[in-house]
């Protein structure tokens, strides 16, 4: 009865674990490109290379004896910076020409790619994954993948914070909704834009310092976090307080479902073919359904 | 004619005579046109790890080779052109070497799906294709010649003997395209055979970094070992994620340590109990290896790793010069005549290897690795030189014949 119950406990346990990581992944990759989309309406090509870049100088500053939480705190950061230059340089001349800017933000992700092969080389050493592992029933788990479901609800929840409770929320808020009346309000919406893109960009150094400890360092490993990230905007919507969450939740159901029962192979596929058909019933997304509803 | 116009006429008659003058004279020196060899080699992109030391390779093979005078005293001009890793541009850039440029070999290609892709174009000229990597074998046709080692060298080897040491059950995980599934279909053949049985498989694609289910559902089958098939940056992270979650199981693969050199990328224990079958990787303790290893480090010293494929890539120029001075011509049937006479062998850092007539593969010296807790190597067996035989053995016969396809354990010749 006991070794019944252990077992049904293991294999609940073991699909919640599942959504859990699938879900983080999601979440994490699309919280940056769910800012910028929502603010200015960017699609951010070099999305993958800010997370890159969290990535590497995490690793690099691990290497260097930095603790791995300090050195995480660097990658975000140094992806934010980096974010804020290239707003301030080019990103500005771009607000009202979409198309114009995936093209430049898609220069740049070839620029950083193939400027990093030649500087730092075609593969970088790992670090290793912290915290070990624990078990349930007859699986292993790692320890660090709880960690990265935290700091998914973590972002999430910053980033409400954030938006609802600080100055800079409200006027980014505004800005989102109408920046010609925010600006006639005196919203300065110049830094606004620069200031969230940053943000953007520093959540996606977060999502790659975050995962650096669980995977192999090549310069164009950012393409592996693309298809996750852009998915889940285009599901969840321009609102990344109303979208993003439940686009993760209705994601990663689905791909957790197909990865357990069907393959990797079904997994990927579904992920797409549920976008297609949420854009076909909702075309603003989650956000842009519910933001209807409300009214 | 005014007096300066005759002037004017005498000094270009004189021009000329001694323009012509120098020109006859130079005749008698003029040099043999280069050997153009035609490289197709993935340096940027998620491969370029690999792809690097095979350019590499090529460049320190021409190099020696012209400094010891060329092939039959014309020099061997590279010409590189980098597909990253994109079929399309893998084909265009084929074209491009082949009818432009008027390659007289083309070297390269790393995936399977690289090699399809450019085997018909090569086969509508007469330009010999080396084909530089191991594979899943099975390729039976006149223009290519493959410089790797194929399963009856590495799965043939290594299967039995993981079978023997830790059991009859196998997990396999594999890229999901060509290699990674004629592959598999290998390994589940070799294993039907030792009685023992593929209890689990998984066909990842191309570009997936994530693996928690798939490491759950190893838990769950718990086989005695996993026959690891993936490939690429992404799907290497594997190994990352098993060891975080303590999944100790013994691993075998045909492509794992010698190509992308997981062992040095990823701290231990990642790679531990990892288990290969290859003709070449960089720990090798032999003098010629020993000496080998030294050239190059000294044309490139900031090498990561000597790899199977750089590796593979050096000695199918020896191999090229080889077949052209003892055919005495460059035309590829010439050069198919020498192979036909078993004579077509080199001297290779690995020891001497030969082309087998019947199916233009290439004889290896085949050692199994492990890689033990520190990611430090140990040879465990040597299995000493292994002839190509399997495709020799289902009927295909390049001497006589030329099918220009490529066979697998389900997909034999029609008798």
């Amino acid at each position: 009865m006991h070794r019944r119950r252990g077992i049904m406990f293991a294999e609940a346990f073991s699909i919640a674990f599942q959504f859990a990581d699938v879900f983080a992944f999601l979440i994490l990759a699309a919280a940056g490109l769910a800012i910028i989309f929502g603010m200015m309406g960017i699609i951010n090509m070099a999305h993958g290379e800010f997370i890159t870049c969290g990535i590497y100088v995490t690793v690099i500053a691990v290497q260097h004896g930095v603790p791995l939480p300090v050195a995480q705190a660097l990658g975000a950061l140094s992806a934010g910076v980096v974010g804020i230059a290239l707003e301030r340089t080019i990103i500005r001349h771009l607000y009202h020409r979409p198309l114009d800017s995936i093209l430049a933000t898609w220069g740049i992700s070839l620029m950083v790619t193939q400027g990093m092969l030649i500087v730092l080389g075609s593969s970088w050493q790992g670090i290793g994954t912290p915290l070990g592992s624990f078990k349930v029933g007859d699986y292993t788990f790692s320890a660090y993948r709880l960690v990265l479901f935290g700091a998914a609800l973590g972002v999430l929840a910053a980033l409400y914070l954030i938006f609802m409770r600080t100055g800079y929320g409200v006027m980014a808020r505004a800005t989102m909704q109408n920046a010609a009346m925010a600006q006639a309000l005196g919203v300065r919406t110049e830094r606004m834009y620069a200031i969230s893109f940053g943000l953007g960009a520093a959540l996606a150094g977060l999502c790659g310092a975050l995962y650096a400890p669980t995977m192999t360092l090549i310069p164009t490993m950012g393409v592996t976090f693309i298809i996750e990230s852009f998915v889940t905007v285009v599901v969840g919507g321009a609102n990344v307080l109303m979208g993003t969450a439940p686009a993760g939740i209705l994601l990663g159901i689905v791909r957790t479902a197909l990865n357990a029962w069907y393959g990797q192979i079904a997994g990927q596929i579904g992920l797409l073919i549920t976008v297609i058909i949420v854009i076909r019933i909702l075309p603003e997304g989650v956000s842009g359904w519910l933001s209807r509803r409300e009214r | 004619m005014t007096t300066s116009g005759r002037r004017t006429s005498l000094r270009g008659i004189a021009a000329a005579a001694s323009l012509a003058v120098v020109l006859a004279a130079t005749q008698g020196s003029a040099q043999q046109p280069p050997i153009k060899v035609g490289l197709l080699e993935d340096v940027s992109g998620d491969i370029a790890l690999m792809g690097k030391p095979k350019l590499n390779g090529s460049l320190l093979a021409a190099e020696e080779i012209n400094n010891a005078g060329g092939i039959m005293g014309r020099k061997i001009e590279l010409i590189h052109l980098d597909p990253q890793m994109d079929n399309a541009r893998y084909q265009e850039f084929a074209r491009r070497l082949l009818q432009r440029d008027k390659v007289d070999v083309l070297i390269g290609g790393i995936t399977s799906a690289s090699r399809e892709a450019i085997r018909p174009i090569v086969n509508r000229t007469d330009v010999p294709y080396f084909y530089t990597n191991q594979y899943e074998g099975g390729v039976c046709d006149a223009s290519t010649i493959s410089i790797g080692a194929v399963p009856e060298q590495q799965f043939s080897t290594l299967i039995p003997w993981m079978v023997e040491t830790f059991g009859k059950k196998v997990y396999t995980i594999a890229a999901d395209y060509n290699f990674g599934q004629l592959s598999a279909e290998w390994t589940r053949d070799l294993m039907k055979k030792q009685n023992g049985q593929v209890i689990g498989e998984e066909f990842i694609p191309l570009g997936v970094s994530q693996f928690g289910q798939t490491i759950q559902n190893i838990q769950k089958a718990n086989p005695d070992w996993i026959m690891a098939l993936n490939v690429g940056a992404s799907q290497d992270s594997f190994f990352e994620q098993a060891a975080a979650a303590k999944l100790a199981f013994p691993m075998g693969s045909s492509i794992k340590v010698m190509l992308g050199f997981e062992h040095k990328r990823f701290p231990p224990p990642a790679l531990a109990k990892m288990h290969a079958t290859a003709n070449w990787f960089e720990e090798i303790d032999t003098p010629a290896a020993n000496d080998f290893k030294k050239r190059w480090r000294a044309k490139f010293p900031n090498e990561a790793y000597i790899n199977d494929m750089g590796y593979n890539a050096y000695t199918a120029l020896y191999m090229y010069k080889t077949l052209v001075e003892k055919a005495k011509s460059t035309k590829k049937a010439d050069l198919r005549k020498v192979i036909a006479t078993g004579e077509a062998c080199v001297d290779a850092p690995e020891g001497k290897i030969c082309i087998d007539p019947q199916s233009q593969h290439t004889s290896h010296h085949m050692r199994l690795i492990g890689v033990n807790a520190d990611h430090s190597v140990r040879v465990i067996k040597d299995f000493g030189l292994i002839k190509p035989y399997w495709l020799g053995e289902i009927g295909c016969d390049l001497t006589k014949n030329d099918p220009k396809t490529q066979y697998t354990p389900t997909n034999l010749p029609k008798k």
